[in-house]
Protein backbone atom coordinates (compact mmCIF):
# COMPACT_ATOMS: atom_id res chain seq x y z
CA UNK A 1 0.00 0.00 0.00
CA UNK A 2 3.00 2.37 0.78
CA UNK A 3 4.19 2.17 -2.78
CA UNK A 4 5.51 5.61 -4.76
CA UNK A 5 3.06 4.79 -7.34
CA UNK A 6 -0.07 4.69 -4.75
CA UNK A 7 1.40 8.19 -3.35
CA UNK A 8 1.48 9.53 -6.55
CA UNK A 9 -2.06 8.57 -7.91
CA UNK A 10 -3.86 9.68 -4.54
CA UNK A 11 -2.09 13.13 -5.04
CA UNK A 12 -3.43 13.62 -8.58
CA UNK A 13 -6.97 12.56 -7.02
CA UNK A 14 -6.67 14.91 -4.43
CA UNK A 15 -5.37 17.87 -6.48
CA UNK A 16 -8.64 16.74 -8.84
CA UNK A 17 -11.00 16.61 -5.86
CA UNK A 18 -9.94 19.99 -4.89
CA UNK A 19 -10.01 21.84 -8.17
CA UNK A 20 -13.32 20.25 -8.68
CA UNK A 21 -14.84 21.41 -4.83
CA UNK A 22 -13.12 24.49 -5.17
CA UNK A 23 -14.29 26.12 -8.76
CA UNK A 24 -18.17 24.38 -7.59
CA UNK A 25 -17.56 26.31 -3.91
CA UNK A 26 -17.31 29.36 -6.03
CA UNK A 27 -20.21 29.21 -8.04
CA UNK A 28 -22.22 28.49 -5.52
CA UNK A 29 -20.93 31.59 -3.95
CA UNK A 30 -22.10 33.17 -7.03
CA UNK A 31 -25.54 31.59 -7.02
CA UNK A 32 -26.29 32.98 -3.55
CA UNK A 33 -24.81 36.17 -3.84
CA UNK A 34 -27.18 36.63 -7.01
CA UNK A 35 -29.99 35.24 -4.87
CA UNK A 36 -29.27 38.25 -2.07
CA UNK A 37 -29.71 40.21 -4.30
CA UNK A 38 -32.60 39.88 -5.78
CA UNK A 39 -31.42 37.79 -9.15
CA UNK A 40 -31.38 34.62 -11.02
CA UNK A 41 -27.32 34.46 -11.35
CA UNK A 42 -25.43 32.25 -13.27
CA UNK A 43 -25.90 28.46 -13.41
CA UNK A 44 -23.31 27.08 -10.52
CA UNK A 45 -20.92 25.32 -12.92
CA UNK A 46 -20.91 28.58 -14.40
CA UNK A 47 -17.04 28.94 -13.22
CA UNK A 48 -16.07 25.70 -14.91
CA UNK A 49 -16.98 27.51 -18.15
CA UNK A 50 -15.71 30.14 -17.68
CA UNK A 51 -11.87 28.14 -16.91
CA UNK A 52 -12.26 26.44 -20.04
CA UNK A 53 -12.89 29.18 -22.42
CA UNK A 54 -9.88 30.88 -20.59
CA UNK A 55 -8.01 28.13 -21.34
CA UNK A 56 -8.73 28.16 -24.89
CA UNK A 57 -8.13 31.62 -25.01
CA UNK A 58 -4.51 32.73 -26.92
CA UNK A 59 -2.37 34.23 -24.63
CA UNK A 60 0.22 36.55 -26.84
CA UNK A 61 1.50 38.98 -23.44
CA UNK A 62 5.11 39.00 -22.85
CA UNK A 63 6.88 41.31 -20.56
CA UNK A 64 9.40 39.19 -18.77
CA UNK A 65 10.39 35.98 -17.41
CA UNK A 66 8.74 36.30 -13.92
CA UNK A 67 5.49 37.37 -16.03
CA UNK A 68 5.26 33.85 -16.96
CA UNK A 69 6.29 31.97 -13.67
CA UNK A 70 4.29 34.42 -11.29
CA UNK A 71 0.98 31.98 -11.61
CA UNK A 72 3.34 28.88 -11.71
CA UNK A 73 4.16 30.10 -8.11
CA UNK A 74 0.82 30.31 -7.17
CA UNK A 75 0.01 26.86 -8.33
CA UNK A 76 3.18 25.18 -7.19
CA UNK A 77 1.90 26.56 -3.27
CA UNK A 78 -1.69 25.29 -3.83
CA UNK A 79 -0.42 21.66 -4.31
CA UNK A 80 2.13 21.60 -2.19
CA UNK A 81 -0.27 22.83 0.46
CA UNK A 82 -3.67 20.52 -0.31
CA UNK A 83 -0.93 17.59 -0.25
CA UNK A 84 0.73 18.39 3.10
CA UNK A 85 -3.09 18.90 4.79
CA UNK A 86 -4.53 15.30 5.53
CA UNK A 87 -8.38 15.38 4.01
CA UNK A 88 -9.68 12.62 5.97
CA UNK A 89 -8.95 11.39 9.14
CA UNK A 90 -8.36 7.70 7.78
CA UNK A 91 -6.57 9.03 4.68
CA UNK A 92 -7.26 5.57 2.57
CA UNK A 93 -8.05 7.48 -0.62
CA UNK A 94 -6.31 11.00 0.47
CA UNK A 95 -2.32 9.31 1.37
CA UNK A 96 -0.64 12.49 1.99
CA UNK A 97 3.05 13.92 2.36
CA UNK A 98 2.25 15.28 6.03
CA UNK A 99 5.04 14.69 8.78
CA UNK A 100 5.88 15.87 12.16
CA UNK A 101 6.09 19.99 12.25
CA UNK A 102 3.78 20.30 8.96
CA UNK A 103 1.67 23.32 10.63
CA UNK A 104 5.16 25.53 10.97
CA UNK A 105 5.33 24.15 7.20
CA UNK A 106 2.03 25.60 6.55
CA UNK A 107 2.51 28.72 7.91
CA UNK A 108 5.90 29.09 5.74
CA UNK A 109 4.56 27.72 2.57
CA UNK A 110 0.48 29.77 2.62
CA UNK A 111 2.34 32.92 1.88
CA UNK A 112 4.98 31.82 -0.64
CA UNK A 113 2.91 32.10 -3.49
CA UNK A 114 1.03 35.70 -2.80
CA UNK A 115 4.99 36.44 -2.85
CA UNK A 116 5.72 34.86 -6.38
CA UNK A 117 2.54 35.91 -8.16
CA UNK A 118 3.65 39.92 -6.23
CA UNK A 119 7.03 39.59 -8.04
CA UNK A 120 5.64 38.44 -11.43
CA UNK A 121 2.80 41.21 -11.31
CA UNK A 122 5.54 43.44 -10.54
CA UNK A 123 7.08 43.05 -13.45
CA UNK A 124 4.50 43.92 -15.58
CA UNK A 125 5.11 47.34 -14.54
CA UNK A 126 1.08 47.83 -15.06
CA UNK A 127 0.61 50.47 -11.61
CA UNK A 128 -2.48 48.95 -10.77
CA UNK A 129 -0.50 45.67 -10.28
CA UNK A 130 1.71 47.81 -8.14
CA UNK A 131 -0.71 49.33 -6.18
CA UNK A 132 -2.64 45.85 -5.83
CA UNK A 133 0.74 44.28 -4.31
CA UNK A 134 1.27 47.12 -1.98
CA UNK A 135 -2.45 46.82 -0.79
CA UNK A 136 -1.87 42.88 -0.87
CA UNK A 137 0.96 42.83 1.09
CA UNK A 138 -0.03 44.87 3.62
CA UNK A 139 -3.23 43.16 3.96
CA UNK A 140 -1.19 40.23 4.87
CA UNK A 141 0.34 41.87 7.57
CA UNK A 142 -2.81 42.44 9.25
CA UNK A 143 -4.05 38.74 9.46
CA UNK A 144 -1.11 36.66 9.57
CA UNK A 145 -0.62 38.01 12.49
CA UNK A 146 -3.42 36.79 14.60
CA UNK A 147 -4.08 33.51 11.92
CA UNK A 148 0.27 32.73 13.04
CA UNK A 149 -0.98 33.79 17.57
CA UNK A 150 -3.85 31.04 17.03
CA UNK A 151 -1.71 28.46 15.75
CA UNK A 152 0.95 29.06 18.61
CA UNK A 153 -1.67 28.80 20.79
CA UNK A 154 -2.43 25.18 19.75
CA UNK A 155 0.79 24.34 19.06
CA UNK A 156 1.60 25.32 23.36
CA UNK A 157 -1.49 24.19 24.60
CA UNK A 158 -0.89 20.94 23.05
CA UNK A 159 2.52 20.08 23.07
CA UNK A 160 2.44 19.42 19.07
CA UNK A 161 3.09 20.85 15.41
CA UNK A 162 1.91 17.77 13.63
CA UNK A 163 -1.56 18.18 12.16
CA UNK A 164 -2.22 14.22 12.54
CA UNK A 165 -1.45 14.27 16.38
CA UNK A 166 -4.35 17.34 16.89
CA UNK A 167 -6.65 15.33 14.44
CA UNK A 168 -6.18 12.43 16.71
CA UNK A 169 -6.25 14.67 20.34
CA UNK A 170 -9.36 15.66 19.11
CA UNK A 171 -10.68 12.47 18.19
CA UNK A 172 -10.11 11.09 22.30
CA UNK A 173 -10.91 14.78 23.48
CA UNK A 174 -13.49 16.43 21.15
CA UNK A 175 -13.41 19.75 18.78
CA UNK A 176 -10.44 22.03 19.47
CA UNK A 177 -13.53 24.57 18.56
CA UNK A 178 -14.73 23.97 22.40
CA UNK A 179 -11.64 23.47 24.11
CA UNK A 180 -9.72 26.46 22.23
CA UNK A 181 -11.92 28.53 21.81
CA UNK A 182 -10.11 32.01 21.79
CA UNK A 183 -7.68 30.59 18.62
CA UNK A 184 -10.36 29.57 16.60
CA UNK A 185 -12.20 32.90 17.20
CA UNK A 186 -8.81 34.61 15.90
CA UNK A 187 -8.41 31.92 13.30
CA UNK A 188 -11.62 32.58 12.01
CA UNK A 189 -11.20 36.35 11.90
CA UNK A 190 -8.12 35.68 10.34
CA UNK A 191 -9.83 33.90 7.30
CA UNK A 192 -11.83 36.63 6.10
CA UNK A 193 -8.60 38.12 4.98
CA UNK A 194 -7.16 35.54 4.01
CA UNK A 195 -10.03 34.49 1.40
CA UNK A 196 -10.28 37.83 0.70
CA UNK A 197 -13.96 38.70 -0.38
CA UNK A 198 -15.69 41.81 0.07
CA UNK A 199 -15.12 43.69 2.53
CA UNK A 200 -10.90 42.86 2.22
CA UNK A 201 -11.13 42.60 -1.56
CA UNK A 202 -9.00 45.37 -1.56
CA UNK A 203 -6.12 43.50 -3.44
CA UNK A 204 -8.29 42.44 -6.55
CA UNK A 205 -11.00 45.49 -6.40
CA UNK A 206 -12.31 45.08 -10.13
CA UNK A 207 -14.22 48.52 -10.06
CA UNK A 208 -10.77 49.95 -8.84
CA UNK A 209 -7.78 48.79 -9.58
CA UNK A 210 -8.78 46.76 -12.68
CA UNK A 211 -8.46 43.29 -10.85
CA UNK A 212 -4.82 44.33 -9.66
CA UNK A 213 -2.11 42.02 -9.71
CA UNK A 214 -3.86 40.31 -12.35
CA UNK A 215 -4.77 42.67 -14.73
CA UNK A 216 -2.33 41.86 -17.44
CA UNK A 217 -2.76 38.48 -16.87
CA UNK A 218 -5.54 36.87 -19.60
CA UNK A 219 -6.05 33.46 -21.31
CA UNK A 220 -4.31 30.65 -19.61
CA UNK A 221 -2.57 33.11 -16.84
CA UNK A 222 -6.08 33.69 -15.64
CA UNK A 223 -6.97 30.13 -15.71
CA UNK A 224 -3.62 28.78 -14.23
CA UNK A 225 -4.27 31.41 -11.07
CA UNK A 226 -8.00 30.92 -10.95
CA UNK A 227 -7.04 26.83 -10.51
CA UNK A 228 -5.02 27.80 -8.14
CA UNK A 229 -7.32 30.23 -5.93
CA UNK A 230 -9.49 26.84 -6.16
CA UNK A 231 -7.05 24.35 -5.17
CA UNK A 232 -6.16 26.85 -2.20
CA UNK A 233 -9.29 27.77 -0.97
CA UNK A 234 -10.34 23.86 -0.63
CA UNK A 235 -6.57 23.85 1.16
CA UNK A 236 -7.76 26.61 3.67
CA UNK A 237 -11.18 24.66 4.14
CA UNK A 238 -10.07 21.63 4.47
CA UNK A 239 -7.02 22.96 7.36
CA UNK A 240 -9.84 24.78 8.98
CA UNK A 241 -11.62 21.81 9.20
CA UNK A 242 -8.78 19.39 10.70
CA UNK A 243 -8.13 22.44 12.94
CA UNK A 244 -11.12 23.08 14.51
CA UNK A 245 -13.84 20.56 13.70
CA UNK A 246 -12.42 17.36 14.68
CA UNK A 247 -11.63 16.38 10.59
CA UNK A 248 -14.07 14.21 8.44
CA UNK A 249 -14.70 10.95 8.52
CA UNK A 250 -15.98 10.33 5.10
CA UNK A 251 -15.96 12.55 1.64
CA UNK A 252 -19.75 14.02 2.58
CA UNK A 253 -18.83 15.08 6.19
CA UNK A 254 -15.94 16.73 4.66
CA UNK A 255 -18.25 18.86 2.12
CA UNK A 256 -20.54 19.94 5.01
CA UNK A 257 -17.95 21.08 7.27
CA UNK A 258 -16.13 22.69 5.11
CA UNK A 259 -19.30 24.65 3.05
CA UNK A 260 -20.30 25.46 6.80
CA UNK A 261 -16.95 27.32 6.91
CA UNK A 262 -16.83 28.52 3.45
CA UNK A 263 -20.20 30.15 4.37
CA UNK A 264 -19.11 32.79 6.81
CA UNK A 265 -16.40 34.83 4.68
CA UNK A 266 -19.05 34.50 2.05
CA UNK A 267 -22.21 35.83 3.35
CA UNK A 268 -20.12 38.46 5.67
CA UNK A 269 -18.90 39.32 2.13
CA UNK A 270 -22.81 39.69 0.39
CA UNK A 271 -23.66 42.71 3.12
CA UNK A 272 -20.24 44.65 3.32
CA UNK A 273 -18.78 47.17 1.33
CA UNK A 274 -15.25 47.40 0.49
CA UNK A 275 -12.55 48.93 3.37
CA UNK A 276 -9.83 50.50 2.60
CA UNK A 277 -6.35 49.39 3.20
CA UNK A 278 -6.05 51.19 6.55
CA UNK A 279 -9.27 50.29 8.03
CA UNK A 280 -8.56 46.75 7.12
CA UNK A 281 -5.42 46.69 8.95
CA UNK A 282 -7.15 48.52 11.48
CA UNK A 283 -9.69 45.64 11.57
CA UNK A 284 -7.35 42.82 12.30
CA UNK A 285 -5.14 44.32 14.60
CA UNK A 286 -8.66 44.96 16.61
CA UNK A 287 -10.47 42.24 17.78
CA UNK A 288 -8.53 39.29 16.11
CA UNK A 289 -5.34 40.65 17.74
CA UNK A 290 -6.96 40.54 21.00
CA UNK A 291 -8.28 37.34 20.85
CA UNK A 292 -5.04 36.25 19.91
CA UNK A 293 -3.47 37.27 22.61
CA UNK A 294 -6.25 35.58 25.00
CA UNK A 295 -5.43 31.95 22.69
CA UNK A 296 -2.45 32.44 23.71
CA UNK A 297 -3.30 33.27 27.88
CA UNK A 298 -5.23 30.71 27.53
CA UNK A 299 -2.62 27.95 26.18
CA UNK A 300 0.18 28.86 28.75
CA UNK A 301 -2.56 28.64 32.11
CA UNK A 302 -4.69 25.87 30.66
CA UNK B 1 -6.30 11.33 -35.15
CA UNK B 2 -5.60 14.89 -33.18
CA UNK B 3 -5.55 16.41 -36.96
CA UNK B 4 -8.48 14.75 -38.04
CA UNK B 5 -11.04 17.20 -39.04
CA UNK B 6 -13.96 15.23 -37.36
CA UNK B 7 -12.03 15.80 -34.11
CA UNK B 8 -11.19 19.20 -34.68
CA UNK B 9 -14.66 19.92 -35.54
CA UNK B 10 -15.88 19.08 -31.65
CA UNK B 11 -13.13 20.64 -30.10
CA UNK B 12 -14.49 23.23 -32.35
CA UNK B 13 -17.95 22.81 -30.86
CA UNK B 14 -16.93 22.51 -27.09
CA UNK B 15 -14.82 25.49 -27.35
CA UNK B 16 -17.43 27.89 -29.26
CA UNK B 17 -20.61 26.60 -26.56
CA UNK B 18 -17.71 27.71 -23.71
CA UNK B 19 -16.82 30.90 -25.41
CA UNK B 20 -20.86 31.46 -25.59
CA UNK B 21 -21.69 30.72 -22.57
CA UNK B 22 -18.66 32.95 -20.79
CA UNK B 23 -18.62 36.16 -21.99
CA UNK B 24 -16.59 38.92 -20.34
CA UNK B 25 -17.30 42.72 -21.36
CA UNK B 26 -15.26 45.97 -21.50
CA UNK B 27 -17.41 48.42 -21.97
CA UNK B 28 -15.70 51.93 -23.35
CA UNK B 29 -18.53 53.82 -21.67
CA UNK B 30 -17.55 57.28 -23.35
CA UNK B 31 -20.39 57.47 -24.73
CA UNK B 32 -24.13 58.70 -22.98
CA UNK B 33 -25.53 54.83 -24.12
CA UNK B 34 -23.09 53.54 -21.08
CA UNK B 35 -26.16 54.43 -18.66
CA UNK B 36 -27.99 51.22 -20.18
CA UNK B 37 -25.13 48.64 -18.98
CA UNK B 38 -25.80 49.16 -14.85
CA UNK B 39 -29.83 47.74 -15.26
CA UNK B 40 -28.49 45.31 -18.01
CA UNK B 41 -26.18 44.01 -15.45
CA UNK B 42 -27.95 44.55 -12.27
CA UNK B 43 -31.12 42.86 -10.36
CA UNK B 44 -34.11 43.74 -13.32
CA UNK B 45 -32.09 42.35 -16.01
CA UNK B 46 -29.24 40.31 -14.76
CA UNK B 47 -27.12 39.78 -17.86
CA UNK B 48 -24.85 37.46 -15.68
CA UNK B 49 -27.42 34.76 -15.90
CA UNK B 50 -26.43 34.13 -19.25
CA UNK B 51 -22.68 34.66 -18.15
CA UNK B 52 -22.13 37.70 -19.55
CA UNK B 53 -19.88 39.73 -16.57
CA UNK B 54 -18.11 42.93 -16.68
CA UNK B 55 -14.18 42.24 -17.42
CA UNK B 56 -11.68 44.86 -15.34
CA UNK B 57 -9.27 45.01 -18.07
CA UNK B 58 -8.45 44.26 -21.82
CA UNK B 59 -6.34 41.69 -20.86
CA UNK B 60 -8.98 39.47 -19.89
CA UNK B 61 -11.89 40.71 -21.68
CA UNK B 62 -13.72 39.02 -24.65
CA UNK B 63 -16.24 41.57 -25.82
CA UNK B 64 -15.35 45.05 -26.44
CA UNK B 65 -18.36 46.88 -26.04
CA UNK B 66 -18.52 50.33 -27.30
CA UNK B 67 -21.56 52.76 -26.00
CA UNK B 68 -22.24 55.74 -28.23
CA UNK B 69 -20.15 57.93 -30.63
CA UNK B 70 -16.19 57.82 -30.64
CA UNK B 71 -14.67 61.22 -30.29
CA UNK B 72 -11.55 61.07 -32.77
CA UNK B 73 -9.03 61.79 -29.78
CA UNK B 74 -10.64 58.54 -27.95
CA UNK B 75 -10.33 56.79 -31.29
CA UNK B 76 -6.85 55.97 -30.95
CA UNK B 77 -7.31 54.88 -27.11
CA UNK B 78 -10.23 52.25 -28.46
CA UNK B 79 -7.58 50.77 -31.02
CA UNK B 80 -5.13 50.14 -28.85
CA UNK B 81 -7.20 48.63 -26.04
CA UNK B 82 -8.79 46.46 -28.57
CA UNK B 83 -5.43 45.47 -30.29
CA UNK B 84 -4.25 44.80 -26.57
CA UNK B 85 -7.26 42.28 -26.15
CA UNK B 86 -6.08 38.58 -26.56
CA UNK B 87 -7.99 36.69 -29.54
CA UNK B 88 -11.02 35.27 -29.68
CA UNK B 89 -12.02 38.57 -29.73
CA UNK B 90 -15.67 40.51 -30.74
CA UNK B 91 -16.67 44.03 -31.00
CA UNK B 92 -20.37 45.51 -30.17
CA UNK B 93 -21.05 48.63 -31.60
CA UNK B 94 -24.05 49.97 -29.68
CA UNK B 95 -26.73 52.87 -30.02
CA UNK B 96 -27.35 54.74 -33.20
CA UNK B 97 -23.78 56.79 -33.05
CA UNK B 98 -21.82 53.43 -34.17
CA UNK B 99 -23.79 52.82 -37.48
CA UNK B 100 -23.88 55.78 -38.94
CA UNK B 101 -23.58 58.74 -36.33
CA UNK B 102 -27.23 59.12 -35.09
CA UNK B 103 -27.49 62.65 -33.74
CA UNK B 104 -24.08 63.48 -34.50
CA UNK B 105 -24.10 63.18 -38.47
CA UNK B 106 -22.71 66.70 -38.98
CA UNK B 107 -20.73 66.56 -35.99
CA UNK B 108 -16.76 67.77 -36.49
CA UNK B 109 -14.80 65.79 -34.18
CA UNK B 110 -16.57 62.29 -34.36
CA UNK B 111 -16.81 59.30 -36.23
CA UNK B 112 -19.37 58.71 -37.89
CA UNK B 113 -19.20 54.63 -38.89
CA UNK B 114 -17.40 52.59 -36.08
CA UNK B 115 -16.58 49.30 -38.81
CA UNK B 116 -14.50 51.47 -40.81
CA UNK B 117 -11.84 51.61 -37.73
CA UNK B 118 -12.85 48.25 -35.83
CA UNK B 119 -14.22 44.97 -37.22
CA UNK B 120 -18.12 45.18 -35.60
CA UNK B 121 -19.09 41.65 -34.91
CA UNK B 122 -23.02 42.69 -33.99
CA UNK B 123 -24.74 46.11 -33.99
CA UNK B 124 -27.10 47.12 -31.43
CA UNK B 125 -29.77 49.37 -32.57
CA UNK B 126 -31.74 52.06 -30.87
CA UNK B 127 -30.80 56.13 -29.30
CA UNK B 128 -30.75 54.23 -26.48
CA UNK B 129 -31.20 50.66 -26.80
CA UNK B 130 -32.93 49.85 -23.79
CA UNK B 131 -31.71 46.80 -21.79
CA UNK B 132 -33.49 43.92 -24.02
CA UNK B 133 -32.22 45.39 -26.91
CA UNK B 134 -28.71 44.68 -25.62
CA UNK B 135 -29.66 41.46 -24.12
CA UNK B 136 -31.24 40.81 -27.36
CA UNK B 137 -27.47 42.10 -28.92
CA UNK B 138 -25.83 39.35 -26.34
CA UNK B 139 -28.11 36.67 -27.75
CA UNK B 140 -27.47 37.46 -31.09
CA UNK B 141 -23.28 37.51 -30.40
CA UNK B 142 -23.89 33.77 -29.02
CA UNK B 143 -25.87 32.46 -31.94
CA UNK B 144 -22.86 33.92 -34.12
CA UNK B 145 -19.67 32.49 -32.00
CA UNK B 146 -21.89 29.10 -31.60
CA UNK B 147 -22.02 29.11 -35.70
CA UNK B 148 -18.33 30.00 -35.70
CA UNK B 149 -18.71 33.58 -37.84
CA UNK B 150 -18.09 35.82 -35.70
CA UNK B 151 -14.71 36.30 -36.99
CA UNK B 152 -13.72 39.97 -36.58
CA UNK B 153 -10.73 39.15 -35.10
CA UNK B 154 -9.59 37.54 -38.41
CA UNK B 155 -10.61 40.39 -40.88
CA UNK B 156 -8.72 42.67 -38.46
CA UNK B 157 -5.95 40.90 -39.26
CA UNK B 158 -6.21 40.52 -42.78
CA UNK B 159 -7.44 44.14 -43.69
CA UNK B 160 -4.68 45.51 -41.09
CA UNK B 161 -3.78 48.54 -44.15
CA UNK B 162 -7.40 49.14 -44.71
CA UNK B 163 -8.38 49.60 -40.88
CA UNK B 164 -5.16 51.57 -40.50
CA UNK B 165 -5.34 53.68 -43.72
CA UNK B 166 -9.38 55.18 -42.52
CA UNK B 167 -7.45 55.80 -38.91
CA UNK B 168 -4.73 57.87 -40.89
CA UNK B 169 -7.35 59.74 -43.30
CA UNK B 170 -8.64 60.98 -39.81
CA UNK B 171 -5.81 61.68 -37.65
CA UNK B 172 -3.39 62.13 -39.82
CA UNK B 173 0.08 60.49 -39.59
CA UNK B 174 0.13 61.48 -35.44
CA UNK B 175 -0.39 57.44 -34.55
CA UNK B 176 2.16 58.64 -31.82
CA UNK B 177 1.43 56.01 -28.83
CA UNK B 178 4.24 55.04 -27.04
CA UNK B 179 4.97 51.45 -28.03
CA UNK B 180 5.06 48.92 -24.49
CA UNK B 181 7.51 50.23 -22.42
CA UNK B 182 7.00 47.81 -19.64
Amino acid sequence: MESVGYHILGGIVTILVAFTVGLTYMGLSRKITARVQNRKGPPFYQNFIDALKLASKESAIHHGFMQHVGPAFLMVTSIMSVLVIPVLNNGNWFPNLNFHGDLIFLLYIMVFGPLGMALGAGQTGNPNSAIGITRGLSQMVGFEIPWVMALVALMMQYQTTSLVDLLEIQQIHGWLMFSSPFAFLAAVMAMLGMFRYSPFDIVSAPSELASGPASENGGKYLFTMMSSGSIFAFAKLVLYVDLFMGGAGNLIELLVKTFVIYLIPMLYGIVSPRYRTEQAIRYFWGWPLFFGFLALIHALAF
Amino acid sequence: MINDKNSQKIADFIKNWARKHSIWVLGYGTGCGAIEIPPTMTSRYDAERLGVRGAATPRQADVLLITGYLTTKTLKRVIRVYEQMQDPKYVIGFGSCTINGGMYYDSYNTIKVLDKYLPVDVYINGCMPRPEAVLAGFAKLQQLIAEGKATGAQKYKENHEYYRGNLRKIIGNKYEMPLYNW
